[in-house]
C-alpha cells in the first residue's frame, strides 16, 4: 500500500497532560495487590482539558517544527475516540485555533486507537496524488476506564500530530509506505451514550492485538522486501507494558528496539497517540539514516503499519519545540481522589 | 458576577480573538489591548490595528477566585493574573495547570489552549488563551 510518489513528515509534535496517577495509587482504592498492576503511572488530563485543546497543543508543536505558515496546511484529520462533541467537528476547532482555516479539508475519524496512523495514511494518499501539499494527521484522546476495571490503571491521556508532505530534504523523515489489515473483531467497543467501554478481557490479546498487527508488520515488510532485521527502532501500539514488548519478540525485535518508543509504563495508554507518541519519542533521538516500524492498533479491529527513515534535517528540527521527554518530566501527581473529580467521577448535585 | 453565559453568535464572533490571543494596537500612540479595541484607551484614535499578541510574559499580579460566577464553579479555585506580556502588553487572563500557593509574582508564563466553560451538560463549550507555567 505504497502511493505512486512518496511523502514525508515535515514536522512532528505531541503532548501530554500534566498530571500523573500511579497504579499503586489506583490499587490502594480497590484494594488490589501491588503485583497485579499493569503499568506504574498514567497521564491524567486537567479540569480545562480534552481531546481537542490537546490536539491543539500537539499540532502547534508539529507546525513549529515544520516551519511552515498554518495557511500552508490543506487538510485536518482528526483521528479520536473521545471527541467532547457527540455531533461537532474536533477539526474545525483545530484549524480555527491555529490559523489553518478555512481553505482546508477537515474531518474527524473514528476506530478505536487506530484513528490516528490511518489519518496519516489518508493524508499520505492526499499529498502523494498532488490533491494537497501539506496535511495534518493526529491522534488525540483522553480515554476513560470504568471505575475498579482492569483499564482503569491504563486508561490515559495524550496527543500527537504529524505534517505529511511531498518528498523532500526538508523532511525529518521519509515514509516507505504503509500496510493495513483489518477485521471484524469485536474485542472491546462503547455503545452510543454509554461513559465507558466495555471489553472481551483476554479476547483483546490473541485474536485482537497480537493477530492484527502480527500481520499488518509482515504484510509491510513482505511488500517493501524487507525483515525486521532492517529496522533499527520498532513502535507498537501500547495498552499497557507486556503486549508491546510480547509482539515485538514474535516479530523478531529485541527490547533494544523498542525501548526508546515504549512509554506506556509511564504515560499509560494513550489510545489514538499511543503508537504516533511512541513514534515521535524515536523521531527525539534517531540519527539521519535509520528505519523506523511503527504498528498501531485499534480494536473492532484493524492495524496500521508503516517504515519510516530518518532524513538529515531531524537534527536541526528536533529541538524546534518540547521533546517527548519535556512532557513525560514536567509532570505532577495526584491522589485517586483528585483524579475522581478531573474525570467528572465525582457527582456535586 | 452572576452573569449569563454568552450566546452561541457571541461566542462564535470572538472565536478567534480567545483561540489566537489578537489584540488591537493604536497606530497613532502605540497602546496595545487585550481583547481588541474600536477606540484606544488611552488617546482615543480609532485608527487601530489588529495584532497577534506575544505566547510569553510574566506574572505581574494574580487574585485566585474562589466564588466564580456561573459556568464556571467546575474549575474553582482558579487563578486570574495580569500577565506583562514579552511586548509590554498587560492582558489580563487566567492561569492553568498550577496551584494557588505555587503562583509567584514574575514567573515565567506561556499561553496554552483550554476551555473556558461547558454551557451546562448539553450546550457549547468555550475554548481560548489561558497561560501556565512553560513546557521547556
Ligand atoms: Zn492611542
Amino acid at each position: 500500500m505504497k502511493p505512486s510518489k512518496s511523502t514525508g513528515i515535515l514536522g512532528y509534535g505531541v503532548y501530554i497532560p500534566v498530571y500523573r496517577i500511579k497504579g499503586e495509587e489506583i490499587a490502594r482504592v480497590w484494594g488490589r495487590s501491588k503485583a497485579a498492576i499493569p503499568i506504574q503511572e498514567k497521564s491524567v488530563p486537567g479540569l480545562d482539558e480534552d481531546s481537542i485543546t490537546f490536539a491543539v497543543e500537539a499540532s502547534k508543536n508539529a507546525i513549529q517544527r515544520a516551519g511552515i505558515n498554518p495557511e500552508e496546511i490543506e487538510a485536518v484529520y482528526v483521528g479520536s475516540e473521545s471527541p467532547p462533541y457527540a455531533v461537532k467537528p474536533t477539526a474545525t476547532v483545530v484549524a480555527e485555533a491555529l490559523g489553518i482555516s478555512p481553505r482546508l479539508i477537515a474531518i474527524d475519524m473514528e476506530f478505536a486507537c487506530r484513528a490516528g496512523t490511518t489519518a496519516m495514511q489518508s493524508i499520505m494518499g492526499l499529498v502523494a496524488s498532488s490533491m494537497i501539499k501539506y496535511g495534518l494527521a493526529i491522534g488525540t484522546d483522553t480515554a476513560q476506564g470504568r471505575p475498579r476495571d482492569e483499564l482503569e490503571y491504563t486508561a490515559a491521556a495524550g496527543a500527537a500530530a504529524f505534517i505529511i508532505a511531498p518528498h523532500s530534504s526538508e523532511n525529518i523523515a521519509y515514509i516507505e509506505g504503509s500496510y493495513s489489515y483489518v477485521t471484524d473483531t469485536t474485542d472491546f467497543w462503547r455503545r452510543d451514550g454509554e461513559v465507558y467501554p466495555r471489553h472481551a478481557y483476554r479476547f483483546t490479546g490473541e485474536p485482537a492485538y497480537f493477530h492484527h498487527i502480527y500481520e499488518a508488520a509482515v504484510g509491510l515488510m513482505e511488500e517493501l522486501g524487507l525483515k525486521s532485521s532492517d529496522f533499527d527502532y520498532a513502535v507498537f501500539h501500547q495498552p499497557n507494558v507486556k503486549f508491546p514488548v510480547r509482539i515485538a519478540k514474535r516479530l523478531g525485535f529485541p527490547m533494544e528496539k523498542i525501548k526508546d518508543g515504549l512509554l506506556s509504563n509511564i504515560i499509560g495508554n494513550t489510545y489514538a497517540a499511543s503508537s504516533m507518541i511512541g513514534l515521535a519519542a524515536v523521531l527525539d533521538v534517531a540519527k539521519p539514516g535509520e528505519r523506523i516500524l511503527m504498528v498501531s492498533f485499534g480494536s473492532g479491529a484493524g492495524s496500521d503499519a508503516f517504515s519510516i527513515v530518518v532524513q538529515d534535517a531531524i537534527e536541526e528540527k528536533r529541538r524546534l519545540a518540547p521533546l517527548v521527554r519535556d512532557y513525560i518530566e514536567k509532570r505532577k501527581y495526584i491522589d485517586y481522589a483528585v483524579y475522581a473529580r478531573y474525570r467528572s467521577k465525582i457527582k456535586t448535585r | 458576577m452572576g452573569i449569563s453565559a454568552p450566546s452561541v453568535p457571541r461566542v462564535w464572533r470572538e472565536r478567534i480573538i480567545k483561540y489566537r490571543l489578537l489584540g488591537s494596537k493604536c497606530a497613532d500612540c502605540g497602546k496595545i489591548s487585550y481583547p481588541p479595541r474600536k477606540a484606544c484607551p488611552r488617546c482615543g484614535s480609532t485608527n487601530l490595528v489588529e495584532i497577534s499578541l506575544p505566547k510569553r510574559g510574566k506574572v505581574l499580579s494574580y487574585t485566585v477566585i474562589r466564588t466564580p460566577p456561573r459556568g464556571y464553579l467546575k474549575y474553582s479555585p482558579y487563578i486570574i493574573a495580569l500577565i506583562e506580556l514579552e511586548n509590554g502588553a498587560r492582558i489580563l487572563a487566567q492561569l492553568t495547570d498550577v496551584d494557588p500557593d505555587e503562583v509567584k509574582s514574575g514567573m515565567v508564563v506561556e499561553a496554552v489552549f483550554r476551555r473556558y466553560r461547558e454551557q451546562g451538560e448539553d450546550g457549547i463549550i468555550e475554548y481560548g488563551i489561558k497561560f501556565r507555567p512553560p513546557i521547556t
